[in-house]
């Protein structure tokens, strides 16, 4: 622990897994505050379960995690949910409330939090849907949008608390070119504007390129390589290579592992 | 074989254990929730309790009317067919009465709280809440719960009403039972402990199937399969625990 006053989150000698497979072996990861931090990898490689951990949905087995100075095993549940007030998540599916309209989404935290006068919550969650242009939207229920905008409002609500982090699970599916290019100016503008430290999880090269300040790779539960996206597009690490450049052929694996392709198919394996 | 009984047995304990403690989580919060967040409380009775009043009173009028049939062709043949009554009043306030609504219940309102909960899970709703710092325990379980165990004993007292009202009925209107008969028998045969009896197994029987209801929920498997599995779990457990528990509160009552 170096300079705990630059990094908001700190990840020291994480192990994790779920059941019988290592999710995680000697994970060591630095996010620096008010950066734009990329966490990349192949798909099941455990990028939500690690925005999972670094917000205590789950516990690892071993290794700490630092969020803001704090190691997030010795906090009680209050200090937890105060921590939590300070960061906003963004999920993969949206997870908006289905019971209430785009609006009231966005309020919940407000209303649940705050005792806010009316006129001011509608203040605050107009603007908030403004930024991710869905104003026009405020009274539709969930159902009736689609993926991309669902991703767009749940965006909304992360933000409509100021937090201090902002986390994001894979906010580039699903979005149209022009509604991704939006997206992406706004992380930018919320992070250089408000000083908001952010954690991208994604598996899009060229758009984290785009806005990220640092990279993580990781891959078979290690950190596979780290630096800015120019560090990443040059460097000599075969696994980050591949990834880069999205190479069928390397150290990764594209298919999971499984027994031998003829022998199977012969139906030999079964004996 | 007895290694895979005791397989089962320790899964059972384990899972009775998890039970107990997740209800004393409830009820570790239920005092300020009420107190709170009481719009959302009403807000739960009106969705457990005033949308299962339909089939409740349908329910209670056609047990109450059989009741009534059954009481009189049984007892005329011993030219006791005034007492129909007090055979009606006594099956429903102590036995029919709470039994039936409880079952009604978990097949209306309990099914709806375990599918409601376990979609909210299986779509990050749940986890949401958790990063938005608030404890989904407070804002969505303990709410459904209370206002599952507050409709219940208030559904079974609906359920009694309209049942005398079906046995009146039956046996005044249709058989010809003197009326005055039908009610003094029911004013003199029953003792105010047969109505608290009923009124304890309504109370006991609302807080098992809201219980059940909302753990079976909580728990399922966040999936398609796992929502419909915990909706028809939560029929079943809340069935088997009603009627053990019936036959305990009877044994220690009589």
């Amino acid at each position: 622990m170096i300079d705990q006053t630059d990094n908001i989150v700190e990840i020291r000698d994480l192990d994790y897994s779920i059941g019988e497979r290592q999710i995680f072996k000697g994970l060591n990861i630095d996010i620096q505050r008010g950066k734009i931090t990329a966490i990349m990898g192949p798909s099941g490689t455990g990028k939500t379960t690690l925005l999972r951990l670094i917000t205590r949905q789950a516990v690892p087995d071993r290794g700490h995690i630092i969020v803001d100075g704090r190691d997030l095993a010795k906090m009680s549940q209050q200090e937890l949910y105060t921590l939590r007030r300070k960061m906003g998540m963004l999920f993969q599916n949206g997870a908006l409330l289905t019971d209430y309209n785009v609006f009231e989404n966005v309020a919940f935290p407000l209303r649940e939090h705050t005792k806010l006068p009316a006129r001011l919550i509608r203040h605050i969650v107009l603007t908030k849907l403004h930024a991710v242009g869905l104003r026009g939207a405020a009274d539709m229920m969930p159902r009736e949008l689609s993926g991309g905008m669902e991703r767009r409002v749940a965006l909304a609500r992360a933000m409509v608390m100021d937090p201090d982090i902002l986390i994001y699970d894979e906010p580039f599916v699903g979005l149209d070119p022009i509604s991704m290019g939006v997206i992406v100016r706004l992380v930018r503008k919320m992070n250089d504007a408000l000083g908001i430290s952010s954690i991208i999880v994604s598996h899009d090269v060229q758009e984290i390129s785009t806005v990220a300040d640092c990279s993580y790779l990781i891959s078979n539960g290690k950190v596979a390589g780290s630096g800015s996206p120019d560090e990443l597009h040059n460097t000599s690490s075969e696994v980050v290579r591949q990834f880069m450049h999205g190479m069928a052929d390397g150290p990764v694996a594209f298919h999971y592992s499984a027994p031998d392709y003829a022998e199977q198919l012969l139906g030999r394996d079964t004996e | 074989m007895l290694r895979e009984l005791y397989v089962i047995f320790k899964g059972f304990v384990r899972t009775f254990g998890a039970l107990q403690i997740f209800f004393l989580r409830l009820l570790q919060h239920s005092p300020s929730v009420f107190v709170k967040r009481f719009r959302l409380v009403v807000h739960q009775i009106y969705n457990a309790g005033a949308l299962s009043l339909v089939i409740i009173m349908v329910c209670g009028l056609f047990v109450g009317g059989v009741l009534g049939l059954q009481g009189y062709s049984n007892l005329a043949r011993f030219n006791a067919e005034d007492s129909v009554g007090t055979f009606a009043a006594f099956s429903l306030l102590k036995e029919l009465g709470p039994v039936i609504t409880a079952l009604l219940f978990a097949g209306r309102a309990g099914t709806a709280l375990s599918s409601e909960i376990g979609l909210m899970k299986a779509t990050d709703q749940l986890a949401a809440m958790e990063m938005m710092a608030i404890n989904p325990l407070r804002r969505v379980l303990v709410p459904r719960f209370l206002g599952g165990a507050i409709s219940m004993p208030m559904l079974t007292a609906v359920f009694n009403v309209v049942g005398l009202f079906g046995a009146h009925i039956v046996a005044v209107n249709l058989m010809g039972v003197d009326a005055g008969a039908f009610w003094q028998q029911i004013h003199s045969g029953l003792d105010p402990s047969d109505v608290y009896e009923g009124i304890l197994k309504s109370i006991v029987f609302g807080i098992v199937a809201s219980l059940l209801a909302v753990w079976e929920g909580y728990n399922a498997v966040p999936t398609a399969e796992g929502v419909g599995r915990a909706t028809t779990r939560t029929v079943v457990s809340t069935a088997i625990a009603v009627l053990i528990l019936d036959f305990m509160i009877t044994a220690v009552m009589i």
